[in-house]
């Protein structure tokens, strides 16, 4: 059976997911948002290719950032917008989820971006549409509990590309929880798909998922050895609400084992870049000297962040 | 498909001549004002870089991408290999020349021309083609062109360019 991402052509009809995409998918993607990157220079910061399409910004969790950026992308491709923010109750979630979406397919939406606490709630969308609606509306998964979040990863990657050119020569160290981390996930799929030689995954033992190993990646958590001739670090933000369990003694004591500091960041390569998908928790996973540092290209991320959302949406649409 | 070069009638230097020519002209009998060169992606940014040097121009050449204003987005999608607009000027106000290989239906020219006004109000825009075969879908014509040269609808131009920068055309 095909992957629910795919159309009868085989050609991407929704983004789900970076898992099993060809390196060759993801280069095209980061290839056409590079194309995409000058329109927010131009005079007039938009192009017509989604024009008369609706999207529908489907957040069943608060984002403001990823809504926002989605946002944007879909008003400077002269998309109309719609955002939602749907508020879920705990009870028969899969049924209601349905039955919006059916609705909103039946207002003639062209293209949902959906944000979900649960992991796989937009293949679920997916798979419904391509039986009901096949071939009709495009879903970009905005993030899913803890499977994955693809425009972030791909925006990470296009990030990478832009500052270190070759993924064939790189080392990558991803920092903190992993565990509840989809960014991790998408991250480290990308990163593993286009050839990163060495991926690390820094973090202690609560915070790291099991597998790891058998995806490839080198464990550490010291984090200082860790970092050791890294060219790229990518922190993770940890979410407070993880303190409350038994995960994770404080957030001082997290600070000093896995903040990224300039003396620890002195460790890496000279010209390391330090990326954060945000929001940040400054002084918990990263000091401020170091996210307002030279090093840091989170703003840039934010940056291109727009472009490769255009680029995911304007092939999607084609497709 | 057959590929048939050579015909004495598409000699490609001797129309890029004939262009260049008429265009240098154009600028004798104005030198006051100056002019920019635009290519539209790929051919016509190769016949402006070309201009560019022939005719001595001192202002910033410039590229324009058709991609984003295509009016067959919907059917065939961005190009795989998508070249972006490079306008190094301010457009507002500017004299501006814009350059393509072949003009035909005239929808390549009516999407470079919404790209380029996406960076700004041009005083004026005039177009210089090597070759026009016909076909017009749009009220657009050319005000330099190398050759007209009609061809039918199952035929295309196809321009080329060797490592001398030396031009050749062939129909495929």
């Amino acid at each position: 059976m095909r992957h629910p991402q795919l159309n009868a052509n085989g050609k991407l009809q929704h983004l789900l997911t970076i898992e099993g995409l060809p390196r060759e998918t993801i280069h095209h993607i980061l290839d056409t948002a590079s194309n995409f990157v000058g329109v927010s220079d131009r005079e007039v910061k938009k192009v017509p290719l989604l024009r008369g399409k609706s999207v529908f910004n489907l957040f069943f969790e608060n984002s403001t950032r990823t809504r926002t950026t989605f946002e944007i992308a879909a008003k400077r491709l002269s998309a109309d917008v719609l955002n939602l923010n749907v508020n879920t109750s705990s009870t028969s979630k899969g049924e209601s989820l349905l039955d919006t979406i059916d609705n909103l397919a039946a207002m003639h939406a062209d293209m949902f971006v959906v944000r979900h606490a649960s992991s796989g709630a937009p293949t679920l969308i997916a798979e419904h549409l391509n039986r009901v609606r096949a071939g009709e509306v495009n879903v970009i998964n905005a993030g899913d509990g803890r499977h994955a979040h693809p425009t972030q990863g791909l925006l990470d990657m296009y990030t990478i590309r832009h500052f270190k050119k070759d993924f064939t020569q790189l080392r990558v160290a991803v920092v903190g929880d992993i565990l509840h981390s989809r960014v991790a996930r998408s991250d480290i799929h990308a990163l593993t798909t286009l050839g990163v030689p060495e991926v690390r995954a820094i973090g202690p033992l609560t915070l790291l998922p099991t597998g790891l190993q058998e995806m490839g990646l080198k464990i550490y958590t010291d984090m200082r050895e860790g970092l050791r001739g890294v060219d790229v670090i990518i922190m993770l933000r940890l979410q407070s609400e993880r303190m409350r369990g038994a995960l994770l003694p404080s957030a001082q004591e997290y600070y000093k084992h896995y903040g990224l500091t300039d003396e620890k960041l002195a460790l890496a390569a000279p010209d390391a870049i330090v990326m954060h998908p945000g929001p940040m928790n400054r002084g918990v996973e990263i000091d401020s000297s170091v996210a307002d540092g030279p090093q840091a290209v989170i703003l840039d991320q934010v940056t291109f962040g727009i472009a490769v959302r255009m680029a995911v949406m304007t092939i999607l649409a084609s497709s | 498909m057959s590929k048939q070069t050579g015909d004495s009638s598409l000699d490609a230097e001797a129309i890029y001549a004939s262009l260049r020519d008429a265009i240098a002209a154009s600028l004798a009998s104005d030198p006051q004002r100056a002019i920019h060169l635009i290519g539209i992606h790929s051919g016509g940014a190769w016949l402006a870089e070309r201009l560019h040097a022939d005719l001595a121009l001192t202002t910033p050449l410039g590229t324009l991408s058709s991609a984003f204003h295509r009016d067959d987005y919907g059917r065939r999608g961005l190009p795989a290999e998508m070249k972006s607009s490079s306008l190094p000027f301010e457009i507002a106000g500017t004299d501006i020349v814009l350059v393509d290989d072949i003009l035909y239906t005239g929808r390549t020219v009516r999407a470079a021309l919404n790209e380029l006004f996406d960076y700004g109000r041009p005083a004026r825009v005039r177009l210089a083609v090597l070759l026009d075969r016909g076909g017009r879908e749009l009220p657009i014509e050319a005000a330099f062109c190398g050759l007209s040269h009609p061809l039918p609808a199952q035929s295309a131009f196809v321009l080329a360019r060797d490592e001398h920068g030396q031009f050749t055309l062939g129909i495929e």
